[in-house]
């Protein structure tokens, strides 16, 4: 096996937002949230990431404003590290090594120290050494709890800091700081009314002594008196019907926020408890609910990965939306050609479109159209397939009910793509289009799109293909609008047995429907059973290779073999064929000629050329936990990367998701690289206060930024500013006192906008030198605007990948300048 | 343990009357409950709640308010009375008119010189309270529209008055209305009803709590005259409203028409300092109907209302955790026995408050015969009830008068007044019938016992069985004759049990005094032992010709009874013996019945009582080492009564508390989550 040291996995966005309780900032402006291994500052007003603040090595566990400056944050992580954060500048300032996993971690205003989870249940209290360097490591510790759950609601500080609440299965502690004693109050196990008393969270009002404690069985009680052993008392509120999965205290204490899986925000009024307000329909369950520290802004985490900016707890202002995760993906991974989006199951009967590039979820289609209801053991309609044709006009999707008693419920519906409101539009409604699931589907993979063609694939034995019709023009049928719709137009069967996969050739000449253990080919233009082979094993998966190896077809067997038949010499070829353990799936890349392929107990990746038995990279290990999908999303750019061993990224980038629903993708050193530079040098303008000044300077600099963004290839390398720019610097800058007379300035200033033209030079070389300024600016532009010397250069770039690109510059001056003496040469 | 036809009967349909009010009395640590029929029944709290005394009701007589002063206790009704109760004698010492119509509150001020009552007229109506009577003072300024609830000042300065829309604050001295607090009408719809103030509190720091028809529990400054706090605590009413007063007044309890009593506590908001205020916190939801009586011990909160039962609930922050103090009680049947049983003639005596039922038990398939004798005598309540084993005599008592009769059983029941009986026998407390039906024994008030000489042709006064002369002795509430026709024992409240020898006629011996009160007695048949159990659940055996405790009941003691016996909550009200094994005891509470078998080893202390279907499943030598003294039967739930008759068929009397949750009037409409 090849060893490839400069492709890592990483996690590849669409990590959980709701992992633990996001923070918003004092002045209300950002929202900082746990994601993956970065923390994410999201704008509260726009709901755009401004930045991530990425430097841990581990999952994030927590999020804390430090309570000393509330310009710094401090985050945790599973790597062992405590870092504190700049979230403004998105600048590390600190990281203070503490040696163990942290879990979670809080802080209160009153304590120096901050207080971690750590291994073995318990609650350390950690000095943070105050030195000025970057790198410290904290050696005091001091455990103050034991026995502690290990999520992070069921610790809350109490009024001051004077005292720490915890809370696990039925007990609820408090510990007082001054007094070093701690208190402990238990709950029977569950009550004559079968409630469950298990404690879920824990809050503290910040002004009295109260205690708020989450229950099982959804009560809310309120602690009072609890510095007594036996006289400690408690009121009970009872709203929600199943667990309190957060509580929180408004920063004055004057209402209770309180949530769980009924997706109601409640109020509840502090001491007039008979009194709430709620906030009904969020969507999903709530799993965090926090409070900025003015109290304006109410946020809530949900279950489907969603955050919910809540203004004074009536009004949704916004809606930061990750990648929902299900609880399986039922259809698989696919990318829609037209956006490039990522799809998959999303909110229950929901297809969901994720920008891979920039981190953000599109839209939702909502395939099933019927309410859901919120209630286990309901069996609801299920998006199971999906599918698009080559140009992205054209969804197929298949939605399934199967009721233990009652027949299988089963729909497939066709979606056009609407040009006008750019979303989706159904088209086709077909129920029950077989007796049984529907195993595969197909679009035929052509580029024209006039004659679509889809094939299902059914346990009760059949495939059918279905095609675009016209309406038949009768009398009897008035249709307001004369669209096309999909009918069934060949129904095709192989000795009564089950086809399981399909598949279409490259050029949409060929159909492969594998049939057990037969794999047989057919001609989609004629209906006619072209040849079949014959694989002892039955046939799990089937995929025709694309452009040089379209006379390629690839099928996984369920004895674990990978079989490829090559189609030109028309026989049951199996030449390259690989035995492998067991191979989970197989995943084909559409620009590339590379498939990958996962083996679920070695947990590794192989990709390869059909062509070549050898794998071009494979990979062991490369998460924790089984790979359940992976799909091939092609890159908006190019990738130069000269190393042969990853080639196979320049186009494409392969992601993945694991059991636990990870999105992770392989990346190249280079790429990391490029990726870091550029999060570094970004300067948040949302930073920058709205003064008047700011809006001469501040809209300039939006322009620059613009400016900026058009190329990023460029972007890191770049260092002087443009020269027009530096002369209004100046202009602005200097001190108004020592500024010469307006007349010597305005001459300065408009010569300064001038181009150069003071070298009586010939036509061609200003040419040159305006194009010089260009391809500093832009080399994208560059290449737009020049035509055939870019060419040629083009032409070089992509023979010779090996050069560097300082060396191509070079290159492609001495190119242009040869060439216009060149001409000058010639014409006289 | 044997096997027995069993007669599980179901038929007594008994009805308790709902709990209209009670009033604790801290110092006595009794509780005195009132029921709708008029019925006042007191519980020693400090006797394991067990019900000492029961004041039958009379028709019409409807009780309103409770009030202890001392050891004496006072009510007033509807019918514009004031009623102070003869506890020993427990009947109605003497009323007084109050001339004010119906009065719906009475309270005493805490020196208990004076009783305040709140009349339908609108007056305050102050009593003083002489050493044998009450005596009328005078009357508050009076105001328009009735006086629901009433309470003074600690100090005795003041009274707080609850009327309709507003709480009135009275001097006390010049009689003068120094403040009116008014009250918020409920918010919507209601808001034409008028409020009504149905309990008002009066702490020693001036605050007023008040609890109204609108739902709400209101907190005022009773110096200023503000409104401090509202807590809507129920849609419907808040009845009712307690201060712990003998505490330090930092606990209030409410009960509601929802059945739930809810509990406020004068709390400091942060720890460790002394700005206190009221805060709502927990809930006790035990009852299903109204609460409309509450009491605050030291301890527990006891709250009684519409659906009948008393509930006492432990306060887990003033009582030790999981002892039997800290259980929760719910007190549902009387303490005593309703039934009466023929066991040669197999009837049944089924002792309502206004009627007797008498049926005849049937054969193997079923019902048995009824013949109800419905009583109308008066308007007073039954308080006692006998029936002669022979099944040809039955007497019972009410306040002031016992009846006899005589019941002749030839294919139809016949039952016959027995027309004249001796003048002595005018108010008892007790009645039983001798074994042989040849007398009729009665405890009469001053401790004696009346025996009557009956016989088919007169009733005739035999003798006067007195302990000791000249001393005032407690109320005899057992008796119980032995087979033999030689023995009677008599138990009364001050927990002595007397023996009196039948054929002298006179005191044979007592059994030592034990500090808990007896629930039932009884006399072996073979070995003339007396059998006693106590409301703290012990049992005792007393040889009566030896005259001291035998060695069973000695061993008893000495290895002390299984801690599952003692946590029992509801005391034995009945024993029967075995005549087919002397061995045998059978005796019963509540919930279960039991055979005591004086032969086997008692079992250790802490051992698990094995389930009889379980223990037939054992192998022989293992059930043998399992067998113990104590066999629990708890088949039968809601017992009323478990009797042993003649031909060894066990009569088993239910009343599932579910046939009486059935009767009740529908409880108020509450919103119940997914309905």
């Amino acid at each position: 096996m090849v060893e490839h040291g400069d492709i890592r996995v990483v996690h590849c966005g669409g990590s959980k937002l709701n992992f633990r309780d996001p923070v918003i900032t004092h002045d209300s402006r950002f929202l900082l949230c746990a994601s993956g291994e970065a923390v994410k500052v999201f704008s509260t007003s726009t709901e755009e990431c401004i930045h991530e603040l990425r430097g841990h090595t581990g999952l994030v566990t927590g999020v804390l404003l430090r309570p000393s400056n509330h310009l710094q944050v401090y985050s945790s992580s599973l790597d062992g590290t405590v870092r504190l954060w700049d979230f403004t500048d998105g600048i590390l300032i600190k990281t203070c090594v503490i040696g163990y996993p942290i879990y979670s971690f809080y802080a209160s205003a009153k304590h120096e120290n901050i207080f971690v989870f750590a291994e073995r249940f318990q609650l350390v209290a950690v000095h943070l050494p105050q030195s000025g360097d970057q790198l410290v490591e904290a050696r005091e510790l001091s455990a103050v709890l034991s026995g502690v759950n290990p999520n992070p609601a069921a610790i809350a500080f109490g009024r001051g800091g004077e005292f720490i609440a915890s809370v696990n299965d039925l007990q609820l502690e408090v510990y007082f700081f001054k007094k070093q004693k701690s208190y402990r109050f238990f709950l029977k196990e569950d009550n004559k009314k079968g409630g469950w008393n298990t404690f879920t969270c824990v809050a503290c009002h910040p002004k009295d002594d109260c205690i708020a404690t989450g229950h099982e069985d959804g009560k809310i009680r309120l602690w009072r008196n609890f510095n007594h052993k036996k006289e400690y008392t408690y009121s009970t509120l009872h709203w929600h019907h199943s667990a309190v999965s957060s509580l929180c205290f408004t920063p004055e204490g004057t209402n209770l926020l309180s949530g769980g899986v009924e997706s109601v925000l409640i109020q509840w009024r502090y001491k007039q408890e008979s009194e709430r307000d709620f906030l009904p329909r969020l969507g999903a369950a709530i799993t965090h609910i926090t409070v900025s520290p003015d109290g304006s802004l109410f946020c809530t985490s949900h279950s489907d990965n969603k955050i919910t900016i809540i203004q004074s707890c009536v009004k949704v202002s916004a809606v930061i939306q990750g990648l929902v995760k299900g609880d399986s993906i039922r259809t698989d991974l696919m990318m829609d050609p037209r956006s490039k989006a990522l799809v998959l199951n999303g909110k229950p009967g929901h297809l969901q479109f994720y920008s891979l590039q920039r981190d953000k979820l599109l839209y939702n289609l909502d395939i099933v159209q019927q309410e859901y209801i919120h209630e286990s053991g309901l069996q609801q309609f299920e998006v199971v397939k999906a599918a698009f044709d080559a140009s992205g006009l054209w969804l197929a999707t298949v939605e399934e009910r199967h009721q233990k008693a009652a027949e299988l419920e089963l729909n497939l519906k066709l979606w056009a793509f609407d040009e006008q409101t750019q979303s989706f539009v159904l088209n086709t409604t077909i129920s029950a289009p077989h007796d049984a699931q529907i195993t595969a589907m197909s679009f035929r993979q052509t580029a024209d799109s006039q004659t679509t063609l889809l094939v299902s694939t059914s346990k009760d034995g059949h495939f059918k293909a279905w095609q675009l019709a016209a309406p038949a023009h009768t009398e009897d049928y008035i249709q307001s609008v004369n669209c096309p719709s999909w009918l069934c137009d060949f129904v095709g069967a192989y000795h009564g047995l089950v086809p399981e996969c399909c598949s279409f050739s490259a050029d949409g000449s060929l159909l492969a429907v594998a049939f057990q253990e037969v794999v047989t080919v057919w001609s989609p233009a004629t209906w006619e059973l072209t040849f079949f082979f014959f694989s002892p094993p039955s046939i799990s998966d089937l995929c025709f290779g694309r452009l040089s190896c379209s006379k390629y077809l690839l099928g996984t067997t369920a004895s674990n073999l990978l079989c490829c038949w090559n189609l030109l010499t028309c026989s049951c070829k199996t030449s390259p064929c690989i035995k492998v353990l067991s191979t989970q799936n197989f995943f084909c890349d559409s620009l590339n000629r590379f498939i990958s392929l996962f083996l679920s107990f070695l947990l590794s990746v192989f990709v390869f050329k059909p062509s070549e038995p050898r794998p071009l990279f494979s990979r062991k290990a490369v998460c924790s936990g089984k790979v359940t999908q992976a799909v091939f999303a092609p890159r908006e750019e190019m990738l130069e990367s000269c190393e042969e061993s990853s080639q196979w990224l320049n186009r494409s980038q392969l992601y993945f998701l694991t059991q636990q629903m990870d999105l992770m993708t392989f990346t190249t050193k280079a790429e990391e690289d490029r990726l870091l530079a550029s999060s570094k040098q970004l300067v948040i303008d949302d930073s920058v206060a709205m003064t008047p000044f700011y809006l001469l300077l501040g809209k300039h600099r939006q322009q620059q930024q613009e400016h900026r963004d058009s190329d990023s290839s460029l972007w890191a390398e770049r260092t002087a500013l443009p020269q027009t720019s530096a002369s209004i610097k100046e202009l602005l800058q200097t001190p108004a006192h020592v500024l010469p007379s307006t007349s010597y300035l305005c001459s300065m200033f408009v010569q300064s906008l001038l181009i150069s033209v003071s070298d009586a030079r010939s036509a061609h070389a200003e040419e040159e030198m305006e194009s010089e300024k260009e391809e500093e600016d832009s080399e994208e532009e560059m290449e737009s605007s020049r035509s055939k010397p870019e060419l040629v250069a083009a032409a070089t770039e992509s023979d010779a990948p090996a050069l560097t690109k300082a060396q191509a510059r070079e290159l492609r001056r001495v190119r242009k300048l040869d060439h216009s003496w060149l001409a000058g040469l010639l014409d006289s | 343990m044997g096997e027995f036809k069993v007669h599980r009967v179901r038929f007594f349909d008994y009805m308790p009357s709902a709990i209209r009010t009670m009033a604790f009395n801290s110092q006595t640590e009794r509780l005195a409950v009132a029921r709708a029929d008029g019925a006042v029944e007191i519980f020693n709290f400090n006797d394991n709640f067990f019900q000492e005394k029961v004041i039958p009701g009379q028709d019409g007589r409807a009780i309103e308010a409770l009030c202890w002063v001392g050891h004496r206790l006072f009510s007033a009704g509807l019918n514009g009375e004031i009623t102070e109760y003869d506890l020993e004698n427990l009947r109605p010492q003497y009323t007084v008119d109050a001339y004010g119509g119906p009065i719906w509150t009475i309270s005493s001020n805490s020196q208990g010189t004076q009783l305040a009552v709140g009349c339908e007229d609108g007056t305050v109506k102050i009593f003083a309270i002489l050493e044998e009577r009450i005596q009328f003072q005078r009357n508050l300024n009076r105001h328009k529209g009735r006086i629901i609830s009433l309470c003074w000042h600690p100090s005795s300065a003041q009274i707080a008055a609850g009327m309709t829309d507003m709480i009135t604050i009275y001097d006390a001295e010049t009689g003068q209305a120094t403040r009116r607090l008014l009250v918020d009408r409920a918010m919507g719809a209601s808001k034409n009803k008028e409020v009504v103030v149905w309990s008002v509190g009066y702490l020693s720091d001036h605050t007023i709590i008040s609890g109204d028809s609108a739902g709400k529990v209101q907190i005022w400054n009773g110096l200023t005259g503000t409104l401090v706090r509202t807590y809507l605590v129920t849609k419907w009413d808040v009845l009712s409203l307690i201060i712990n007063a003998s505490q330090d007044e930092s606990s209030v309890i409410a009960g509601t028409s929802e059945g739930t009593v809810i509990q406020f506590q004068f709390i400091s908001s942060t720890l460790d300092q002394h700005d206190k205020e009221w805060v709502r916190t927990r809930t006790f939801r035990n009852h299903s109907h109204d609460v409309s009586a509450l009491a605050h011990t030291d301890t527990a909160v006891v709250s009684g209302g519409m659906d009948t039962q008393l509930v006492v609930r432990p306060l887990l922050d003033k009582v030790e955790k999981n002892t039997q103090e800290s259980a929760l009680r719910k007190i549902a049947f009387p303490h005593r026995s309703l039934v009466g049983c023929a066991k040669k003639a197999g009837l049944l005596l089924f002792q309502f408050p206004d009627r007797l039922e008498l049926w005849k038990l049937g054969e193997s398939e079923g019902h048995g015969e009824q013949h109800t004798h419905t009583h109308t005598l008066g308007e007073d309540h039954i308080c006692c009830s006998a029936l002669s084993a022979c099944g040809g005599w039955l007497a019972y008592s009410t306040v002031s008068s016992v009846r006899l009769y005589r019941i002749q059983y030839n294919k139809t029941i016949s039952i016959n007044k027995v027309p004249k009986l001796p003048k002595e026998l005018r108010s008892v407390h007790q009645l039983c019938f001798s074994s042989d039906s040849s007398k009729l024994f009665a405890s009469s008030c001053q401790s004696s016992v009346i025996v009557v000489a009956v016989s088919q042709q007169e009733c005739r006064y035999l003798h006067t069985l007195k302990h000791k002369t000249g001393e005032w002795k407690a109320r005899m509430h057992l008796l119980c004759a032995s087979d033999d026709g030689k023995w009677l024992a008599t138990a009364n409240t001050d927990c002595e049990i007397h023996i009196y020898n039948l054929h002298k006629m006179k005191l044979h011996c007592m059994v030592p005094v034990y500090n808990s009160c007896p629930t039932t007695i009884a006399i072996h048949p073979v070995t003339n032992n007396l059998i006693s159990v106590h409301a703290d659940q012990q049992i005792f055996e007393f040889s009566l010709v030896q005259k001291e405790y035998t060695q069973w009941s000695r061993r008893l003691q000495t290895q002390g009874l299984l801690s599952l016996w003692l946590e029992r909550d509801t005391p034995i009200t009945h024993i029967t013996f075995n005549p087919k094994n002397p061995d045998h005891i059978i005796l019963h509470d509540t919930y279960m019945f039991c055979i005591i078998d004086q032969s086997l080893p008692f079992p250790e202390l802490n051992a698990v009582l094995w389930n009889q279907m379980t223990l037939k499943n054992l192998p022989v030598s293992q059930r043998i080492g399992q067998s113990h003294a104590f066999k629990i039967c708890k088949i039968f739930q809601h017992l009323m009564c478990v009797s042993l008759l003649e031909d060894l068929s066990l009569v088993v009397v239910e009343r599932p508390l579910l046939d009486i949750m059935s009767q009740l009037p529908a409880p108020v409409r509450q919103k119940k989550f997914a309905t």
